[in-house]
């Protein structure tokens, strides 16, 4: 692909390919960032752009291609490399030693010499300059356990920068900011800019690209599919781009015929061991025949709040109501009496709750009711139900292959998220929460799950339906509540919302 | 007055001898857990070192040619965990374990096979052995005062040096470790091997210092006290050497202490402060007695994804 | 824990090579460096094996004390492996065993001159499954309440449980005059009833050895094992939290109380061995009776996969391999009987630690492109 830019790239990729066992990521990327810049990349979760990065930082090692920087092939078979041709990385996740002193994460790796005495007084030095320079201070000797996210985040900016790199690479940075912590960010990226470091920034988040970015590439399913100036494009047909069509998820349904009340929290709040208030006072009804959609930032108590009201985890304060049982810190209640209840819980990281990917299909179709029957009398398993029971849900569901003996872990995301939802939805719950439904899901199993969660919406299940996808709230809620902070702040009607509106509730938080 | 004074004299001493190698064995076993890879198998490299240095001395005639042996079969142990674990991703637990069963098996086979007495080396003579340096008495041989310099050392390496914080870090997070570009498999190595030349030094201490020849199972679960000791220690040099004293004081005076009656309390079993190491780690270890937080990444291989 | 399965396969091996081919090549690992190490002390590695064979199988004695050890390692192994289906690792098989030695006799002792033999053998047998499973639930506690490691905890509770059994057969239990650390004698009629006698009792005439009912209580721990793990839905949740804690705590199982159910089935089980041991074969309370068959039983819950078939024929394995190993040490001085213990050790290494070592290989033979 023809680069848009005349001035000179600090990088440039040529023909990267790269496969995962039956996972193509990436199919041969070309693409060239110029020097001084920050450029955005953006796509889909799955589109490839952290691989596309990894291989660029060396932790991953291409099949095929090239990388060039400063118009000169280098291997990059370890950061060792990437750092030594002047890349740096700020990984999503951050890579700290949350026992080590600010101080010693900077010199990790770079010390300067076999004793640590010398390096410290000069990486002190150093921390003072860069402080003033970009406007990044931090405490040399905090611990960094005892830092904000944002601190930590400044110090991972601080630990490439004193590694002396021109160019950095930032992965999802602002996933765990506050929208305050998310504008500092973006001020530095701007000063880091003006001193002539290259940035790439990887996001899904549009609305960021438009602010700070001068250039974006979309990516999608591990391939480039257009370059933009940030001057000449909108959100809009960004969004198109990455999805590769017409966002139409705009779903049949007829208007919600509420019933009554089948889940109410009052005040609910969630302190954790070390005082953190993870919800702080949380009011929501959930009406039979109703979908109500939870809008927000993640990592904003969404999980926490599943949590709570699915019995994982009993709330601190507050009181729950669920099909007329009432919960509270005196009365708590496990996911199995939530069950009993009548509710039931699509869990937002299926793979680390929904199912044990060791266990056969036919095991995860029972996972939670394997007390039940009729997959279970008097605690003996029936085998041969719990095998006809799963092989229901897979002709129901469409799940491929229709396999109940097979691993699992061996189907694809999408499959195992309908497997999922056909067990939970399959006992006819009266309450249904469900955190992130669509997660990594190819688009045809988005539409089915869609349409599966207003069908049960129609037959009067009452559904909370947890999202970071707006679209996906907009399309599938009656009523939308805006989450942050561990607080609802706003709730709006679904015919009343677009994109705009929700996003300018959760920035205005 | 002076009898009291001489009890106290031989208690201190016997202390410091019972002591030496659960010294240098928690000082191994600490580089090791610091640098992420729990060491279940402190015992069975000691015994097999013990073993090697008793045999080799027993052949050549020479101490420091068994100081020599224990090292190098320490070291081999060390290196199959770190083989098992680094590079296998194996269960660092399992692998302990099997080296410890392993010790315990080839030295009784080895030792039958070479010398066909039981299992048992032949008694050294004093030329093959370790002589103590300044007090007879006391049995102050070179290996006491190495194992007494081994504990500022740990402290410097660990706390003082480039070796040192990587190695705290890759026990925390290794990914951060490669992130920086060291790579954590080669930190993690130097960290087996250094554990296994202070364990083998242990154990040679064992064979041809404290005793004169090897025994079978001689270690006798020291190595595990050693390891109790780091823990007790919270993973820190100078608090795991003084669990090591301690453990070492209530050996000494268990044996002291056999069939006499204490005032006030009557006769205490012999069993009971045997058994107080162990208890006291239990203590600790369900909170009752402060909290030790092992190093995070321990006993979790390091895989990276490619 | 990830003990069976490792946390990527990349390239998946075809299920029988998984599960059949894998384990054996190591299990023959395991025994190369065996010969390898026969060789190096002077043995004919394949005049050993013969001697060895005919040790463990040659007579109808001999294949009765092949089955009377198998049965140690029978309960140990499934002990171990209860445990590592829940994600536990329980090291302490041999502390529990102990204890439940001193639960066994403790029965038998207080009741052998008041009740029947039937009944104190059935007291005496639930005596030592719940004294391992006292001892057991201790760590267990340690762990779901206090967040201690078990790994490291049962290790300290074995050495514990010697320290108590020492001084118990020492000061308490010893038989009056006796010189030797051992309680009184059990009543004839208190004692389980040898293999022997009871083929003997329908017309089949065997050599007298150790092998004692124990075996065929051992052979119906291993069903019920089965049956619980894979039949039942306590079964069901145990190894949903073995594999995946938080898909456990999601479907509503409770980890402290799932974790003390395993380790107390695990102590049980360890319990086996002080039955098949002191009602079985020494009538009294000894010392030092578990005699380091429950670290052995880490190597046969490797060997065997887990998995309760795979633990008799592994357990048999090792229950040949020590008859055969002590007739082999008669015969050939050199080979002395802690070559069987060095086997264990090897087998554990290879069949755990580096269970993972020929998989390249294997991939390479057998693999699916993705």
């Amino acid at each position: 692909m023809q680069s848009l830019t005349a001035a000179a790239a600090a990088i440039e990729l040529r023909g990267i390919d790269k496969s995962f066992g039956a996972v193509h990521a990436v199919r041969g990327v070309s693409l060239a960032i110029p020097r001084g810049s920050i450029t955005g990349i953006v796509g889909e979760n799955g589109a490839g752009k952290s691989t596309l990065m990894s291989i660029l930082y060396g932790l991953y090692r291409a099949d095929a291609g090239q990388i060039l920087i400063d118009d000169r092939p280098v291997d990059m078979a370890s950061p060792r490399d990437a750092i030594a041709h002047g890349i740096g990385m700020v990984h999503q996740h951050f890579m700290l030693v949350d026992t080590f002193t600010v101080l010693e994460n900077l010199v990790l790796g770079a010390e300067g010499g076999p004793l640590l005495a010398g390096g410290f007084a000069a990486a002190r030095a150093e921390l003072t300059r860069l402080g003033q320079e970009y406007g990044l201070t931090v405490d040399p000797d905090a611990r960094i356990a005892d830092l904000s996210v944002g601190e930590q985040q400044r110090v991972e900016i601080l630990k490439v920068l004193f590694r002396g790199a021109r160019m950095l690479i930032l992965d999802e940075p602002s996933a765990v900011l506050t929208p305050q912590e998310t504008d500092r960010l973006f001020e530095i990226l701007k000063s880091l800019r003006a001193r002539g470091v290259t940035v790439v920034l990887i996001t899904h988040k549009l609305r960021e690209i438009m602010a700070v970015a001068d250039r974006v590439i979309v990516m999608r399913q591990g391939a480039v599919v257009a370059e933009r100036r940030t001057t000449e494009t909108s959100t809009g047909e960004l969004a198109e781009l990455m999805v590769g069509r017409k966002i139409r998820l705009d779903l049949d349904k007829a208007p919600a015929v509420h019933g009554q009340t089948m889940l109410a929290a009052r005040d609910l709040s969630l302190v954790d061991r070390r005082g953190v208030r993870l919800l702080n006072g949380v009011d929501l009804e959930l009406r039979a025949g109703e979908i109500v959609g939870i809008a927000g930032v993640s990592g904003n108590g969404q999980t926490e709040l599943l949590q709570v009201l699915s019995g994982i985890r009993p709330p601190t304060a507050g009181q729950l109501e669920v099909c007329g049982r009432v919960i509270d810190p005196a009365h708590p209640i496990d996911p199995a009496e939530m069950r009993a209840l009548g509710l039931a819980h699509v869990p937002e990281d299926r793979l680390r709750q929904g199912l044990v990917a060791a266990f056969e299909a036919s095991e995860t179709s029972i996972l939670g009711y394997q007390d039940q029957p009729p997959y279970c009398r008097n605690h003996l398993l029936d085998v041969p139900a719990v095998d006809k029971h799963c092989a229901e849900l897979m002709r129901r569901f469409d799940v491929r292959p229709q396999t109940p003996g097979l691993r699992s872990s061996h189907f694809s995301g999408g499959n195992q998220q309908k497997l999922i939802l056909a067990r939970e939805m399959s006992r006819l719950p009266k309450v249904l929460l469900v955190g992130q439904p669509t997660r990594g899901v190819d688009i045809g199993a988005i539409e089915f799950i869609h349409r599966e969660l207003v069908k049960s919406r129609d037959v009067g299940c009452a559904i909370l339906v947890v999202s970071v996808e707006l679209e996906e709230i907009l399309s599938l809620a009656d009523r939308i509540l805006v989450m942050s902070g561990g607080r609802i702040i706003g709730e709006v009607a679904a015919d009343q919302a677009d994109e705009r509106v929700l996003g300018r509730m959760m920035a205005d938080a | 007055m002076e009898e009291t004074l001489t009890f106290v004299t031989l208690t201190l001493a016997a202390t410091l001898r019972v002591a030496t190698p659960l010294v240098l064995c928690a000082m191994g076993g600490l580089f090791s857990e610091k640098s992420g890879i729990i060491d279940v198998g402190l015992e069975g490299k000691m015994l097999m070192a013990a073993f090697f240095a008793a045999a080799t001395a027993s052949l050549t005639g020479s101490a420091w040619a068994g100081v020599v042996a224990a090292i190098v079969a320490a070291e081999a142990l060390a290196l199959l965990h770190g083989f098992a674990c680094i590079t296998h991703r194996g269960n660092q637990v399992v692998s302990g374990i099997a080296l410890n069963i392993l010790a315990a098996g080839l030295t009784v086979v080895l030792g039958t096979a070479w010398f066909a007495r039981g299992g048992q080396t032949p008694p050294l003579n004093d030329g093959e052995r370790l002589k103590p340096i300044f007090f007879p008495v006391a049995g102050d041989n070179v290996l006491v005062y190495v194992a007494l310099l081994s504990v500022p050392f740990t402290w410097w390496l660990i706390a003082r040096t480039r070796f040192g914080l990587r190695l705290r870090a890759v026990g925390e997070m290794p990914l951060a470790v490669d992130a920086a570009g060291v790579s954590v498999a080669w930190l993690r190595y130097r960290a087996v091997l250094l554990c296994g030349l202070f364990s083998g030094l242990a154990g040679a201490y064992l064979s041809i210092a404290q005793n004169a020849g090897f025994s079978r199972d001689m270690t006798a679960g020291q190595g595990f006290i050693a390891l109790a000791a780091i823990i007790f220690g919270k993973w820190r040099p100078f608090p795991a050497f003084g669990a090591c004293l301690v453990f070492g004081l209530l050996d000494a005076v268990a044996i002291r202490l056999q069939g006499v009656k204490v005032p006030g309390i009557g006769e205490v079993p012999v069993q009971l402060i045997q058994a107080l190491p162990y208890l006291l780690t239990l203590f600790l270890l369900a909170g009752f007695i402060g909290n030790a937080v092992a190093p995070k990444a321990a006993g979790v291989p390091y895989e990276k994804e490619h | 824990m990830s003990l069976v399965a490792p946390r990527s396969v990349r390239r998946p091996l075809p299920r029988w090579v998984e599960i059949a081919v894998l384990p054996l090549v190591n299990v023959a690992l395991a025994f190369l460096v065996v010969g390898i190490i026969a060789r190096t002390i002077g043995v004919d590695s394949f005049h050993a094996l013969k001697l060895l064979l005919v040790g463990a199988f040659g007579s109808s004695e001999s294949i009765g004390y092949t089955l009377y050890y198998a049965t140690n390692f029978i309960f140990t192994g499934l002990a171990v492996a209860v445990a590592f289906h829940a994600g536990l690792f329980n090291i302490g098989g041999e502390g529990q065993a102990y204890i439940g030695g001193l639960g066994c006799g403790l029965a038998v002792l207080a009741l052998d001159r008041y009740l029947p033999g039937p009944l104190v053998i059935v007291l005496a047998i639930l005596a030592a499954a719940a004294f391992g499973a006292a001892w057991a639930a201790v760590p267990a506690w340690m762990q779901a309440w206090r967040g201690s490691h078990i790994v490291i905890t049962t290790i300290m509770f074995n050495f514990v449980a010697s320290a108590l059994m020492v001084y118990l057969m020492v000061n308490v239990l010893i038989a009056p005059g006796s010189m030797t650390a051992q309680s009184r004698g059990f009543a004839e009629s208190a004692s389980l009833p040898s293999m022997q006698a009871v083929l003997k009792s329908i017309g089949i005439a065997v050599a007298p050895s150790a092998l004692n009912l124990a075996f065929v209580l051992a052979l119906l721990s291993s069903v019920a094992v089965w049956i619980f793990l894979w039949r039942t839905s306590w079964g069901y949740a145990l190894r949903t939290m073995g594999h995946n804690a938080e898909a456990a705590i999601y479907a509503g199982t409770s980890i402290r109380r799932m974790t003390m159910l395993a380790m107390c089935l695990s102590g049980a089980l360890a319990g086996g061995v002080a039955v098949n041991e002191l009602l079985g074969v020494h009538h009294r309370i000894v010392l030092d009776f578990p005699a380091g068959y429950g670290f052995a039983g880490i190597a046969v819950a490797l060997m065997g996969r887990s998995h309760p078939l795979g633990i008799v024929l592994a357990a048999l394995l090792f229950g040949a391999l020590q008859q055969g190993g002590a007739e082999l040490s008669f015969e050939i001085p050199a080979m002395t009987r802690e070559m069987v213990v060095v086997i264990q050790g090897l087998v554990i290494l290879f069949c755990g630690a580096l269970a993972h070592l020929p998989r390249p290989w294997l991939q390479a033979l057998f693999g699916r492109r993705g």
